[in-house]
């Protein structure tokens, strides 16, 4: 088989891809998805916060999708489900499998990654115990619940308390779980303050910062845990075990980009992010490869996952027409101090056919009152100034035409200047 | 006079608000501390006195490929009905398939807000 262009993930970041290629000029485009729906994993977020700044209105995670998947399929753009892509090569061969074509290969002109990320599991943070059932990954757990109408406990511990643990919380209390609490690490939350109230205090869900998880007991299914508080430096405090009887421990420790098929294609992938070094383009390190959403950086909001893929699908279009400069351009962003990483990792200024470039970082702790300075080779370029920022949310800085005609080929350093830095 | 403790949620700075509600018999009062911003005051008022959700969950639906749909309150309802919204949509069994925004019931918990799907669905 044949395709201008093949999107390998049919979730928010490949459907916003295929449609903007679409029209900008490719026909010739077939999405890949190896689940039984388009939609990736907005169709288990059923809770509302999605769009607002796309949309300008809240909607739940399943409206969000609906509005792509509908748009998709007016353009009569090709789509397969239940296909699982198994390699993709430098040269963009995709090789697939599904039970009705068997395995099929494509030879595509342009490809975007769009594989999303994947949860991290107890055996990523080493929680030690017996092997009971009854513990769960929070976005494994929420589909259970939300799609496929199982309850996966009645009484339930959660551990992290980032927005997807905090919606978790919330969603097992209403279905009638006893939520004991939910326990973070760190001495702040990693969700957003809307969700520590909506989810958390509106049901008295305890939230334990500073403690984590040191053992789960039980044979068959877990019948209890203990936690034990953390000093500053997270080391354990002896004396402060507590032992919470419960049958579920839901995770929601982190979301790591998916690029098993990335490195098949020996694209270069970034230490700090885990998902591939791209350019202003979103294209990674082998031209005519493009990647956006979950599996170039763990998002929060889905609204910047469309914004970044619409700018994926828009230079595929333009690889496909031969119209785009592949490469690392001349310039490449640098993040220094307070900043853990900046996407994209590398510009070309003749690229960018928008007149403006954002970029998106994240902080390492939290701020308020601090500067967002930008700088190239030494000379300020930029600075923004921030009320609050903290990691959990992400933030970004925008690169106007007349900023990016102040700059000369080097380093681009992204950093913050601080008046106050709390809670770090 | 009693005091009151909120966390503003208009915006992701979240500060730490108070409301002092002084009752008097000419009627109560507020006054809101902590706030940077006008909002953050309106907020505060507003979950004292009325305070209001959205309800978002999934009913049961058959001959779909999944086994709930979801489905949420077109607007937001008092904070106190969400149990009883939950309760009176165990029942509720919906039939694929379905469109989005279909009404399942028309007023939740007598509150007069109705409950919607939030998907559509195909029959399988
Ligand atoms: C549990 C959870 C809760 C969230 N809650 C919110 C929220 O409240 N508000 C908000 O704005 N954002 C939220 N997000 C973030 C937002 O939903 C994501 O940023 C967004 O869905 C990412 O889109 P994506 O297309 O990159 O990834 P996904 O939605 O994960 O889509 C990736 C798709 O690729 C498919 N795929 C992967 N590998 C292959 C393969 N080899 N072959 C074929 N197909 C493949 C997958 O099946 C999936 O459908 C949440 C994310 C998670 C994980
Ligand atoms: S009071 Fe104003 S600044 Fe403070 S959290 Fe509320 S909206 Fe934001």
């Amino acid at each position: 088989m044949k395709a201008d262009l093949v999107i390998i993930g049919g979730g928010p970041a490949g459907l916003a891809a295929a449609i903007e290629a679409y029209e900008n000029g490719v026909e010739s485009i077939l999405v890949l998805e190896r689940d039984r729906e388009l939609g990736g994993i907005l169709q288990q977020c059923i809770h509302n916060g999605f769009g607002l700044h796309r949309f300008k209105e809240e909607l739940t995670g399943p409206e969000y999708a609906e509005r792509f998947i509908e748009n998709m399929k007016e353009k009569n753009i090709e789509y397969k489900l239940d296909t699982m892509v198994l390699d993709v090569t430098e040269e963009k061969l995709v090789t697939a499998v599904n039970t009705a074509d068997g395995l099929i290969q494509i030879a595509a002109k342009a490809v975007v990654l769009a594989m999303g990320c994947l949860e991290r599991t107890r055996g990523a943070i080493n929680i030690p115990g017996t092997r009971a059932s009854g513990v769960f990954t929070a976005g494994t757990a929420q589909r259970y619940v939300n799609m496929e109408g199982y309850m996966v406990g009645k009484d339930v511990v959660i551990v992290g308390s980032g927005d997807i643990g905090l919606v978790m919380a919330r969603r097992m209390k209403l279905e009638g779980a006893n939520v004991h609490a939910v326990v973070e690490l760190m001495p702040y939350s990693g969700g957003l303050a809307r969700n520590i109230v909506q989810c958390l205090n509106d049901y008295d869900i305890p939230l334990l910062l500073s403690h984590t998880v040191t053992e789960v007991r039980g044979k068959e299914r877990v019948e209890e845990i203990v936690i034990q508080k953390v000093d500053e430096a997270m080391n354990l405090i002896p004396g402060t075990e507590q032992t919470i009887q419960c049958d579920t421990l839901l995770l929601s420790v982190g979301l790591i980009p998916e690029n098993e098929l990335s490195k098949k294609a020996n694209i270069v992938l970034n230490p700090l992010t885990n998902g591939p070094d791209v350019n202003e383009s979103m294209e990674t390190s082998v031209p005519g490869i493009f990647a956006c959403g979950n599996v170039v950086h763990v998002h929060d909001l889905v609204d910047w996952v469309t914004e970044e893929s619409c700018r994926a699908g828009r230079s595929a279009a333009r690889y496909v027409k031969e119209t785009l400069k592949s490469g690392t351009g001349s310039l490449n962003t640098v993040p220094s101090s307070g900043v853990r990483y900046v996407v994209p990792q590398y510009i070309e200024p003749e690229n960018i056919d928008t007149n403006k470039l954002t970029l998106m970082f994240r902080t390492d702790s939290v701020y308020e009152n601090a500067r967002i300075v930008l700088m190239n080779n030494g000379e300020k370029i930029k600075t923004v100034k921030k009320r609050h920022m903290a990691p959990a949310e992400m933030e970004s800085i925008v690169l106007k035409e007349k900023d990016l005609a102040k700059m000369s080929r080097g380093e681009v350093t992204v950093k913050i200047e601080v008046e106050e830095a709390v809670r770090s | 006079m009693k005091v009151h403790e909120f966390t503003c949620i208009t915006c992701p700075i979240g500060c730490g608000l108070e409301v002092t509600e002084v009752t008097k018999p000419e009627g109560t009062t507020y006054q809101v501390d902590g706030n940077t911003c006008k909002r953050g005051e309106k907020y505060a008022i507003d979950e004292l006195t009325n305070p209001l959700r959205m309800v978002t969950t999934t009913v049961q639906i058959e001959g779909a490929h999944l086994r709930r749909i979801p489905v949420k309150t077109l607007e937001p309802i008092p904070k106190g009905e969400i149990m009883a919204c939950m309760t009176e949509l165990n029942d509720v069994v919906l039939e694929a398939p379905v469109d989005c925004g279909e009404v399942i019931v028309a007023s939740v918990c007598g509150t007069e807000v109705p409950m919607v799907t939030t998907r559509s669905i195909e029959r399988v």
